[in-house]
């Protein structure tokens, strides 16, 4: 599926996630957030850095790895990101949903 | 003389002792087992204990008969594997060298990384049935259960058999409906996940099932920590979930020897090739069943389709031949669905459980994502075949370890 956001055509699939990380850039996770109703603050940058970083390195996403990550504590990420934390969080970054389910 | 080690005679471990006694020479191989028990649990039996359907006695046997008479049993406690070195330490501080390690020492239940789920209320009104322990005194609870709120909860993913706590909720409607007083009992199934299984397909028809019996379901639920003195669950989103009953899944995690030994991961799962098999980071070190972290279910079944390729790539690792990446995370599971009915699932890394006809193609007799006795039948030979079959490494007619894909209306998963 094809959406215009932030003046530019972006591949995502049917629940909005973005097929290709590198048509994502922070214009992109603003508008996606603004979507969710969500205003990014240093704060969210900071998690939505994180997540990037260990996407990159292929390491899974778990509410487990963000309990440890030293970033943040999951009640503050629960109030940053409402309604499901990693998945919206993932959606913004521009990353894929964690599949943390088998 | 070179040896080959194999730690833990569970499912896996027992099945690679017997393929591996068959095809290694005598001369040049010897083989051992080491685990701390001698009880070997038919551990799906632990989801029809608590309803009386199986007796204590047909879910334990002694594993050492199990076994093969050429391999040495040691039954001791592993202290720390030590890689570098090739050896393993075993309590009272005896080393055991070897040449090729296989590492089949499962995964286990953690209720205290829970806050207040291993307190003072856990196998009082918290329950488990992941353990032979918590399987029996579930069974003795139930039985005098006189009604109220039952919930039955998963902690985190993964889990081992990810539908058993979902057969559980629906063997208990039927339980309940049996004893005649399914009208005072409030079932609701809690679950991190967005729906009722981990595959969106299945889900669907899973879902569908919750809501035909009566049973509510809470989904996206991150439990936070167990009120047990208030007698509720409650989540990260400040969601609270009231019980009379809780029957949980604890994080599930590794052996601890793993973490001791510097081995896993967060939840001490050995990083594996999910091809080979083999650890990703010692390459005469072997790892299958619930100890790796590949992306399959934990589940018997795939340790079963795991032993037939892992055996083939040790043969090939000993003639130093290139391994193959042939495992696909093929699982196939049977799903209790209550009064006499089963379904059953078949998947793999690439494809969801999908509708068809199991083993033979287009015959069946199993129908897959589709309720039927003759699936509940099935099942319930499952037993007998575990015995006496599928831990001796006898083949299963009709059930190649990879996932054949005929028969099925296939759907690829979406990434």
């Amino acid at each position: 599926m094809k959406k215009m956001i932030a003046q530019r055509e972006i591949d995502v699939n049917e629940e909005g996630y973005l097929l290709d990380f590198s048509q994502w850039n922070r214009e992109v996770g603003q508008e996606l957030a603004a979507e969710k109703n969500i205003t990014l603050t240093d704060r969210h940058w900071e998690v939505i850095d994180y997540l990037q970083d260990k996407h990159h390195k292929e390491e899974a996403l778990s509410i487990r790895g963000i309990k440890k990550s030293g970033v943040i504590n999951v009640k503050e990420f629960y109030s940053l990101f409402p309604g499901g934390p990693l998945k919206v969080s993932t959606l913004i970054a521009g990353i894929p949903k964690p599949k943390s389910c088998i | 003389m070179k040896n080959l080690v194999i730690l833990g005679a569970g499912t896996a471990g027992t099945m690679m002792a017997n393929h591996l006694s068959k095809k290694l020479s005598k001369n040049d191989w010897q083989i051992t087992v080491v685990d701390q028990h001698k009880t070997h649990y038919y551990q799906p039996g632990f989801l029809f204990l608590p309803f009386d359907i199986y007796t204590e006695d047909q879910v334990k046997k002694d594993g050492t008969k199990f076994v093969p008479k050429s391999v040495n049993y040691i039954q001791k406690k592993i202290e720390l594997i030590q890689p570098e070195a090739n050896s393993v330490k075993l309590e009272g501080g005896e080393s055991l060298g070897y040449d090729i390690l296989i590492v089949a020492t499962g995964s286990t239940i953690a209720p205290d990384e829970t806050e207040g789920m291993d307190g003072p209320m856990w196998h009082k009104n918290i329950f488990d049935f992941y353990t032979y322990e918590g399987a029996k005194g579930l069974r003795d609870k139930l039985r005098e259960f006189e009604g109220g709120k039952l919930v039955v909860h998963i902690t985190e993913m993964p889990i081992k058999c990810p539908v058993a706590p979902l057969e559980f909720a629906f063997l208990a409607d039927s339980y309940f409906k049996n004893k005649g007083m399914r009208d005072k009992v409030d079932i609701t199934y809690v679950t991190p996940l967005d729906g009722a299984f981990t595959k969106p397909r299945a889900a669907k028809a899973l879902d569908y099932l919750l809501n035909e019996k009566n049973i509510n379901e809470v989904t996206s639920f991150n439990i936070e920590r167990v009120d047990y003195e208030n007698n509720k669950i409650i989540d990260y989103a400040d969601v609270e979930v009231e019980y009379d009953l809780l029957v949980t899944v604890p994080t599930n995690m590794g052996d601890s020897v793993i973490e001791r030994s510097g081995l896993g991961d967060d939840l001490n799962f050995i990083p594996t090739h999910k091809g080979t098999l083999q650890s990703k980071e010692y390459e005469n070190m072997f790892v299958i069943g619930d100890a790796t972290n590949i992306p399959t279910s934990k589940a018997g079944s795939v340790a079963h389709f795991e032993a037939e390729i892992l055996t083939d790539n040790i043969l090939s690792y000993i003639k130093g031949d290139e391994l193959e990446e042939e495992f696909d995370g093929h699982a196939n599971c049977f799903v209790e669905t209550g009064n006499g009915k089963a379904l059953l699932i078949d998947f793999n890394y690439e494809h969801e459980p999908v509708e068809g006809t199991f083993p033979i193609p287009g015959i069946g007799p199993l129908r897959l994502l589709k309720e039927s006795r003759f699936n509940h039948m099935g099942k319930l030979a499952f037993r007998w075949v575990y015995w006496n079959m599928l831990l001796k490494g006898v083949p299963i007619p009709f059930v190649p370890a990879k996932m054949n894909e005929k028969g099925k209306k296939l759907e690829t998963v979406n990434s």
